[in-house]
């Protein structure tokens, strides 16, 4: 009962959704609208409540959208449908970590 | 609506509570003054570890914000209690909250002859200061002359979804009304700058958003360290975050759409009415507090994940971002937007619920943290202690 399932996705641009409801299993198919676009997605993990998937592929180094914003970049290529999160993003910002000192 | 009960001060401002404050200006003297609070009903004091061997900019700004704390308008009267020899002496704070006009007297143990006799003279002087503020009464005032701080802790990927936005409507309703909304978090700005600095009314302020936050971006940077080790936090992560730009497009949804007024310094009043941005760290109780220093009177905080946090000087409207966190956390949460997340109800009829308590809680009603005396400090500190 797919229907059962909450996710909301922010911006048409975006390359994520959220879940809104109870983890929703892996192998399940949800269909994402935002505005006028609809995403036809077979998740391939089991996303937690407040989680993301990526409603469309990505690849590694693009950058992640969400609320039509950046909010970091892929670290490896993405599936649709498959999980985002600290494993797979990376933020961008404030990465004193990657600054190289002379 | 828009019209709260409130005590009216000296310097024309409107409180929210009639708190005496027994000001510890240092930490060798935060025992003493608990020990007041103990003693005496009316009083609040806080426990901290600052006030002494601070220099430059940490010296002014832990002085900013004892000054703003004992000035805040919630606060009737303030006993300023020192230990004798430290950096932040009383009497200098107790000469600048006395500027407002309010009931203010100085207490310091090596002058007193130690400690049971300095409680003995505080809490002497407190039982007085308490009387003389019951007697006060409380009369109607206009929401123009509300600063409401706003504040996310404990974040979700609800925050920037229910409570978050809906807190945003609360926010230009007060400036609707006259008043003052101050966003904060500079940390939580980190990523969202350009959606802020694009609505400050002029080119400095705009300006002034950039330095703040490319400051605060750079100590990460400086430190050689990745900022998502503290930020987002692993509770944040486990609520479905995944960076910091993640989170502050959600933490930003608190600042509503009106324009940006001024940036102002940690501790600091703001100068304008309106939304203005106060320079702070995204540490809960370090941002609260230098909201309070600043004068708000009463503080709104979403929370994904729960918190206890509260002032001893305002109160903290605690509002949960999901209905399963609300349920959870009855003890400490006050407001529910989970609602949002279910369909049952819209941000704006959140906002218009918010803004109702708001009214409520001004005019006495008591918040969760208040009943708990969950009475944080925490302040924010740039350098080291010599």
């Amino acid at each position: 009962m797919e229907s059962t399932y909450r996710v909301v996705m922010m911006k048409p641009i975006d390359k994520v959704a959220v879940v809104l409801s109870n983890s929703i299993p892996a192998g399940t198919h949800v269909a994402v609208t935002c505005q006028e676009h609809t995403f036809e997605v077979n998740l391939k993990d089991t996303i937690e409540f407040g989680h993301k998937f990526a409603v469309v592929p990505i690849q590694k180094g693009e950058d992640i959208l969400k609320y039509g914003e950046v909010i970091g970049a892929a670290v490896r290529d993405i599936d649709a449908g498959e999980h985002v999160h600290v494993h797979n993003l990376e933020g961008k910002r404030g990465r004193g970590d990657k600054v190289v000192n002379g | 609506m828009g019209k709260f009960w409130g005590y009216r001060r000296p310097d024309g401002r409107v409180g929210v509570r009639n708190h005496v404050l027994i000001l510890p200006t240092i930490t060798c003297a935060t025992q003493a003054a608990k020990q007041i609070t103990e003693l005496v009903q009316g009083t609040v004091s806080f426990i901290h570890q600052h006030g002494c061997a601070q220099v430059g900019v940490d010296y002014e700004q832990t002085f900013r914000t004892y000054v703003g704390l004992g000035a805040n308008p919630n606060v009737y009267g303030v006993i300023v209690m020192g230990l004798g020899c430290e950096t932040h002496q009383a009497r200098s704070i107790a000469g600048e909250i006395a500027k407002t006009g309010k009931p203010v007297e100085v207490v310091s143990i090596q002058d007193h002859g130690g400690t049971l006799m300095t409680i003995a003279q505080g809490a002497k002087i407190a039982a007085q200061m308490v009387q003389d503020a019951s007697a006060m009464m409380r009369e109607l005032c206009d929401f123009s002359e509300l600063i409401v701080g706003t504040e996310c802790g404990g974040s979700d990927a609800c925050s920037g979804l229910s409570a978050n936005p809906a807190v945003g409507v609360v926010s230009d309703m007060i400036v609707d009304h006259g008043g003052t909304a101050i966003l904060a978090e500079t940390t939580e700005l980190i990523g969202a700058e350009h959606l802020l600095a694009n609505r400050a009314v002029d080119d400095k302020v705009a300006k002034r958003v950039y330095e703040v936050i490319q400051a605060m971006e750079n100590r990460a940077i400086l430190m050689g360290v990745d900022i998502r080790t503290g930020n987002p936090s692993p509770g944040n992560i486990k609520g479905g975050l995944s960076s910091l730009e993640e989170k502050s497009l959600g933490a930003a949804a608190k600042a509503g759409s009106r324009p940006l007024q001024e940036l102002i310094d940690y501790g600091q009043v703001p100068t304008k009415k309106g939304l203005v941005s106060m320079d702070t760290p995204g540490h809960d109780i370090e941002q609260l507090t230098g909201m309070v220093a600043g004068g708000a009177q009463v503080v709104l905080f979403t929370s994904g994940r729960g918190t206890p946090t509260g002032s001893p000087i305002a109160p903290v409207i605690k509002i949960a971002t999901n209905s399963g966190m609300f349920e959870r956390m009855r003890d400490n949460m006050d407001l529910n937007a989970g609602t949002i997340i279910e369909g049952v109800e819209t941000i704006d009829s959140v906002g218009k619920r918010i803004f109702a308590e708001i009214g409520s809680v001004a005019s006495g009603k008591l918040t969760k943290a208040e009943i708990l005396k969950q009475h944080d400090f925490g302040l924010w500190r740039i350098g080291p202690t010599f």
